[in-house]
């Protein structure tokens, strides 16, 4: 079994190669850094079975970051490269295939996004170039899966030419310009529309109004797709479960496992975020209330990605970001996170330095409320007026920039500048945008039930046995005199750490006024990262910033608690 | 500096010019190549960012978005 590696430029379209290898589905966006770490799967080539690598994207073997760290350990395993090269860069893109040469391994190029190039008036000369760099060279269009069979048929062919010494920077250029010069023809080529958009979009003046237009109205699309789904579809669907979780409350009778699987009934009836039974509770919180707004915000955000507006947008916020510590390419693990924490903080690896995935993690962590809690935020808090929506999100904002202003003074170390290339806009395919966000669903789904479950049963379990109330007297002074909330509170902290989506359905049957609601529901957010944000922080960062951040979240916590306290209830 | 000679940054919006050479240490100048902004490029300033921010250029038709001190090292000109 051979070991097979896709390596090349970030942006190029590996991972879009790599799904149409393998079958298996991985997440591709239109942004450099969307794959910062390895996948891998199967190919089978005659009777033979091959692993096959997808790597992060790297201009050259020498990494830059935390991503093209992996991208190079990865070519270090492999037995045969694929190299995927963009055919609308071909110049530059070589620098690094000829990198890949002098290393002595078997390389197969394919020559990515040829639709586009020929679009654009580039033309290659195939052979010549197969004659030049002495491999194999397969057109590409990898969205489409033009040239996949060829590129899996001619495999065998790969080989580390002879021909092709090692040799200095400077050299590699003179060679480049070379094959350039003999491959390919470049017809020119008019502005368009396009590009008139591109720039306008890029640009200070034209630029930050667009971007504040595209973000609003972005939120609102969000809203508007997760009520009427909720609305239409996930509402009645429960109206009619209804009288079957009734029935089956009934056949359990009074007693422990009524109280484990439908919870407590108010007023004869089932309340399902505040009963808290495992087939009310348990399935309402995720199917009704949260998946609505994990589809919304999901398709959504693969629009972004697809389109290209990701790396514009960090472009305009770049100066904002540097007083943070890190750059402007810290908005798109901030994006990510707003779905899940999660990826949000893996999408960090693409900064260059400890400082900047440091602060990027944290922050993320400690004021970037995920799209599962902000779901149970609009459920609980709408209903009083959407004014306490905003407070919340406007107290994460300021916690955010304050915490990254302190942090940036904090934390010792380098803050380099910005390289980002921006891709040309391209329309997002629909297929791929529902493929995408169905991949994100299902793992949402596979990630937050079992999870949810568990908190259902432990609730019941702390208040059977008298936990809650026990663990409430002690933490009485911080929540009740600190915070002013409710003692009882102190649980949805607890269980917070399991899933905070659930935590905050757990304040509503504790009898608190809006304004509480808004002081718990954003300590919520700040307090502790949730068990899976928790792990991707200590594999990121390691143990002993792991502890420095959630230092850090405790202390701010402690402290906007306090202060909103202060501004919100006046006592 | 010839005072023919100036950095990207300088340039006027939407005006080209030729990369004459880079400054900066060995890392910087690699890192720039590899991504396009080398010697005897033409280089057209698209957009510079208020406050010091970034500068978007253009190289073969890319757009790329560097930082206002790394961009003070690419000098351009009129080639002879």
């Amino acid at each position: 079994m051979k070991k097979i590696v896709l390596m090349g430029n970030p942006n190029v379209g590996k991972s879009v190669v790599f799904s149409r290898l393998t079958g298996a589905n991985v997440i591709a966006s239109n942004y450099p850094g969307t794959t910062v770490d390895f996948s891998k799967g199967k190919i089978c080539l005659g009777k033979e079975g091959h692993e096959i690598i997808d790597a992060p994207g790297t201009y050259s073997l020498e990494p830059s970051n935390k991503a093209e760290e992996v991208a190079l350990a990865m070519f270090g395993q492999a037995d045969l490269v694929i190299n995927v090269a963009d055919a609308t860069n071909l110049e530059r893109n070589l620098y690094l295939t000829l990198q890949l040469l002098e290393q002595k391994k078997p390389v197969i190029l394919a020559l990515n996004m040829w639709d586009e190039a020929r679009h654009t008036g580039i033309l290659i000369d195939l052979k010549k170039l197969e004659n030049q760099l002495h491999i194999p060279v397969v057109p590409t269009v990898a969205l489409s899966g033009e040239g996949i069979f060829d590129l899996v048929h001619r495999l065998d062919e790969a080989r580390s030419p002879e021909e092709i010494e090692p040799m200095n920077e400077s050299n590699r250029w003179m060679k480049i310009g070379e094959i350039i010069g003999n491959v390919q023809q470049v017809t020119h080529r008019h502005h368009t529309l396009r590009d008139w958009i591109s720039e306008a979009s890029i640009r200070p003046l034209t630029g930050l109004p667009l971007a504040l237009v595209m973000i609003f109205a972005a939120l609102w699309v969000v809203r508007f797709i997760g009520e009427t789904l909720i609305v239409y579809i996930f509402d009645p669907l429960f109206s009619l479960y209804t009288p079957i979780a009734m029935d089956i409350s009934a056949w359990f009778g009074p007693g422990f496992l009524q109280v484990l699987f439908i919870g407590k009934l108010i007023d004869g009836r089932i309340d399902y975020i505040q009963s808290m039974g495992l087939l009310t509770t348990g399935i309402y919180v995720p199917f009704a209330l949260v998946l609505p707004y994990i589809i919304a915000f999901y398709s959504v955000l693969a629009v972004f990605e697809d389109s290209g507006y990701l790396p514009r947008l960090a472009t305009l916020t770049d100066t904002l970001f540097h007083r943070l510590g890190m750059h402007g390419f810290g908005i798109i693990p901030v994006f990510l996170g707003l779905g899940c924490n999660v990826p949000g903080i893996m999408a960090a690896r693409s900064l260059e330095t400890k400082k900047q995935r440091f602060i990027a993690a944290t922050l993320i962590a400690i004021s970037v409320p995920c799209m599962a809690k902000n779901a149970m935020v609009f459920g609980i808090l709408g209903p009083y007026g959407t004014g306490y929506i905003i407070l919340v999100f406007a107290t994460l904002f300021i916690v955010f920039i304050s915490s990254g202003l302190i942090l940036n003074r904090l934390i010792q170390g380098d803050s380099p500048e910005i390289c980002l290339e921006i891709p040309p806009y391209r329309k997002p395919d629909t297929v791929t945008v529902l493929k995408k966000t169905w991949m994100r669903i299902r793992s949402f789904l596979k990630e937050a039930i079992p999870f949810l479950f568990l908190g259902v049963v432990l609730i019941n379990v702390f208040y059977a046995v008298g936990f809650v109330e026990w663990l409430g007297n002690i933490f009485a002074p911080v929540i009740q005199g600190w915070f002013g909330l409710p003692k009882e509170a102190t649980t949805a902290l607890l269980i917070g750490f399991l899933r905070k989506d659930l935590a905050v359905g757990m304040l509503l049957p504790l009898g608190m006024s809006p304004l509480q609601l808004v002081i718990a529901t954003t300590l919520l957010t700040i307090y502790f990262p949730c068990v899976g944000t928790f792990a991707v922080m200590f594999r990121e960062l390691g143990v002993r910033d792991m502890i420095k951040a959630t230092a850090f979240m405790a202390g701010a916590a402690f402290m906007v608690g306090g202060v909103m306290r202060l501004v919100l209830l006046g006592i | 500096m010839n005072p023919m000679e100036q950095p990207v940054t300088s340039l006027e919006t939407g005006t080209k010019a030729v990369i004459l050479r880079l400054e900066g240490g060995h890392w910087f100048q690699n890192k720039m190549r590899s991504i396009g902004i080398r010697e005897q490029k033409t280089i057209r300033l698209v957009a510079k960012h208020p406050f010091n921010g970034p500068v978007v250029v253009e190289v073969d038709g890319r757009e790329m978005t560097i930082g206002r001190r790394m961009a003070g090292h690419i000098i351009t000109g009129v080639p002879e």
